[in-house]
């Protein structure tokens, strides 16, 4: 029975293709957190003293603070002592100076994920962050992108070499102390990207970060800040997978964006970590904090699909400072068996005449529960500023929820704010209209799915719009029949 | 060809049919008319295999393929084609994504070669044409916003793009107007040929004078209870179905 049980159990779990274990020799701090593993940290990364002290007091801050319990998730608490907080492989100790040093395995573990690093393999106008555990493992197409002065390189290397730049705007979106979650990433971040884009230009190539957890127990805490001068324009995007493990794992990362006057940032996300089993054993829980600053003229965009991990917690959001700016938010959030998400966006209006568009498609299969949550805020110096929220939902099958919570703040008279939201599910008439033109209810589904999330699609770089669509169909098999 | 004997179906454990038996040789277009809840749309789901309903007894063939044994999809890939009465809309599928993907799965079964995506958009629009609808339908949705006479059409669209050998039409005629009507009859006259054969679920005989069946069949009760050329068609109209329905309890008081 049990080797049945074990069999029915690989069969389920085998379309999680980035379920593989990279089998490399790793430097993994024991589990635990205190003081001296924040110190650790800093010090493997032979930061200056101010950042040392500035994750001793989000440290000091995080203690201090209690884990939020609003959202619509559920989990055992996480026991913050068992986490190990430092892992990389030890192939990276030295610092490899070109890919030629890094170690094999390493790059063949990207090339299995679909992410050549060698640049003449690589996606075409696109350059690529590797994050791996703990640390970066290469970045490609940093030369040629220097030539046009964007910055693009890790977060770690960034503080040593444009320590002026990180200084000044690391922190300013997402306080250290702006939500539990997001202390805990300030005290004990290790990886994550830097890009800074300079006045007037147009980043020649599609920028992307990709993150990778490979080791047991471990939690990634990365870090990316995105500054685009005046007049910039950038798209990036990040791609994130794990391994099958039987235990959960954690992930809280921070993004920051800082669109200057006229700048705009493109961002998007693929979120497929490891999901858990059919039976909702493992999965990796996600708790993010993205948020935005566009200043005058300014327009930042987000667009999300979000497959993957046993619980997510994420609300990508712009404050839009400057007068006409423009933020937005699309996002595709699918769960199946017993994964759950909570997730939407803030818009919180300052300037006048600032508009947001919020576009959410929520899918929900098997047991799962899918919620969006969304904020939008007229302050009272919003004059004449508008959003419009459309908020759609779609149920299969009958053991699954779908939530809606949207939140409108208006203090100012002039502000415009429309909300629409449908629920619907795909019928046994569509489905029969399908099969009766010869498609099977798999595909039949998939296509009604994709139909469903076109609007967010179109918003995604083409390549990976069709990786996104391959996405859900693989993330929903045997959700039907 | 097809061949319908005995035939039982429930929906929600009520019995429908109750016994229907019917055969129908290649290139043959046969009619079945009858009162309402007689069980007209219920042959045509049973026969494509709508889930809901249930078959309690007897069998079904095309070509000597026992139809009752596949899933739906695969009744579709033997050549069955189910035209609805009310065509369901499918929000955000395009109209020539979902027809590709209809060909391509058949074809792939019937082991034909693939289309490409050149050679389809030309036989699609082709399609379009011959059933009067432009070809800004194929980017629509799926029946998307189309009207009652656009959906029937894009039903009709799709029999030509699959070319099927059994083509079922459940109450084609309902909710058409005159000239609607001309088009789809004009549309399943085209299709005719010695190895096609066309059940014809319709209320009315006006549908006939545009399709004429080779026979015509009444169903009542779940059963077909008189059978005849396309004559008998005339003799309902004038008369109603009353008598049958009277014949039949007499016959079976017996």
């Amino acid at each position: 029975m049990a080797s049945n049980i074990e069999i029915e159990r690989q069969i389920a779990a085998r379309e999680y293709k980035a379920g593989f274990i990279t089998n490399i020799q790793s430097d993994t701090l024991p589990p635990g957190l205190n003081e001296d593993v924040v110190r650790f940290i800093s010090n493997k990364k032979g930061e200056p003293e101010w950042l040392t002290e500035w994750r001793l007091k989000a440290y000091r801050e995080w203690l201090e603070m209690e884990s939020p319990d609003w959202a619509h998730i559920k989990y055992p608490d996480i026991d913050y002592q068992a986490v190990s907080y430092y892992s990389a492989p030890k192939s990276m100790a030295d610092k490899p100076k070109s890919l030629d040093e890094v170690d094999p395995e390493l790059l063949e573990t990207y090339n299995k994920l679909g992410i050549p690093l060698h640049e003449q393999m690589a996606l075409a106008g696109v350059a690529v962050d590797a994050v791996f555990d703990s640390v970066s493992v290469a970045t490609t197409f940093r030369e040629k992108l220097k030539e046009a002065g964007v910055i693009f390189m890790p977060i770690s290397e960034a503080v040593h070499e444009y320590p002026e730049l990180i200084q000044k705007y690391m922190g300013t979106v997402v306080p250290v102390k702006d939500n539990y979650f997001a202390a805990l990433n300030s005290a004990v971040f290790s990886d994550g990207s830097f890009v800074y884009i300079p006045k007037g230009v147009r980043c020649p190539m599609e920028l992307s970060t990709y993150f990778r957890i490979n080791e047991a127990k471990t939690g990634q805490f990365e870090r990316t800040l995105i500054v685009a001068d005046e007049g910039s324009h950038v798209s990036y995007l990040e791609g994130c997978t794990a391994p099958m493990r039987d235990e959960n794992q954690l992930h809280a990362a921070v993004v920051e964006l800082i669109a200057l006057d006229g700048a705009n940032i493109k961002y998007s996300t693929v979120q497929n970590w490891y999901p858990g089993d059919e039976n909702g054993k493992g999965g990796i829980y996600n708790f993010v904090t993205k948020r935005a600053v566009a200043h005058t003229n300014a327009k930042v965009s987000w667009t999300q699909v979000e497959t993957g991990s046993a619980v997510t917690w994420k609300y990508p959001s712009c404050v839009l400072k400057g007068d006409n700016s423009v933020g937005e938010f699309y996002s595709v959030a699918l769960t199946n068996n017993y994964q759950q998400a909570d997730t939407g966006t803030k818009m919180i209006h300052m300037g006048k005449n600032t508009r947001s568009t919020i576009i959410s498609k929520g899918i929900s299969a098997g047991k799962s529960q899918n919620a969006y949550r969304g904020l939008v805020r007229m302050n009272p110096t919003a004059e004449g500023a508008r959003n419009y929220t459309q908020c759609d939902s779609l149920l299969l099958g009958d053991k699954c929820g779908a939530h809606t919570f949207p939140y409108i703040e208006s203090k100012h008279p002039s502000a415009v704010v429309e909300h629409e939201a449908t629920t619907s599910t795909v019928s046994d008439d569509q489905l029969f209209l399908c099969q009766q033109r010869g498609i099977d209810t798999e595909k039949a589904v998939s296509m009604i799915v994709n139909g469903f999330c076109k609007e967010v699609f179109k918003e995604l770089p083409m390549e990976f719009a069709v990786e996104a669509g391959k996405l859900l169909e693989v993330s929903l098999e045997g959700s039907v029949g | 060809m097809i061949e319908i004997k005995d035939l039982h179906a429930t929906v929600e454990d009520k019995e429908i049919l109750k016994g229907l038996s019917l055969n129908i040789g290649p290139g043959e277009v046969h009619a079945i008319m009858g009162p309402n809840g007689a069980g007209k749309s219920t042959l045509g789901n049973v026969l494509a295999g709508r889930e809901a309903y249930e078959v309690t007894g007897g069998s079904a063939t095309l070509d000597g393929t026992d139809l009752l044994d596949l899933d739906p999809e695969e009744r579709a890939h033997a050549g069955l084609f189910l035209a609805f009465q009310y065509p369901v809309e499918i929000p955000g599928v395009s109209n020539l994504e979902f027809l590709k993907a209809s060909v391509d799965a058949v074809r792939k079964a019937q082991g034909k070669p693939d289309l490409d995506s050149v050679q389809f958009l030309k036989l699609a629009r082709e399609k379009c044409k011959a059933v009067n609808l432009d070809v800004s339908f194929l980017k629509r949705g799926v029946n998307e916003g189309f009207s009652g006479g656009e959906k029937k059409r894009n039903e009709l669209m799709q029999m030509m793009l699959l070319e099927p050998k059994l083509c079922i039409l459940d109450e084609t005629d309902s909710g058409l107007d005159i000239d609607a009507l001309q088009v789809v009859a004009e549309g399943v006259n085209a299709m005719r040929d010695e190895n096609r054969s066309f059940i014809v679920v319709t209320h009315y005989q006006r549908l006939l004078d545009y399709i004429v069946p080779d026979y015509v069949h009444v169903l009542a009760n779940g059963r077909i209870v008189k059978s005849g050329g396309k004559e008998l068609a005339l003799e309902l109209e004038e008369k109603g179905y009353g008598w049958l329905e009277k014949e039949e309890q007499e016959s079976g008081a017996e």
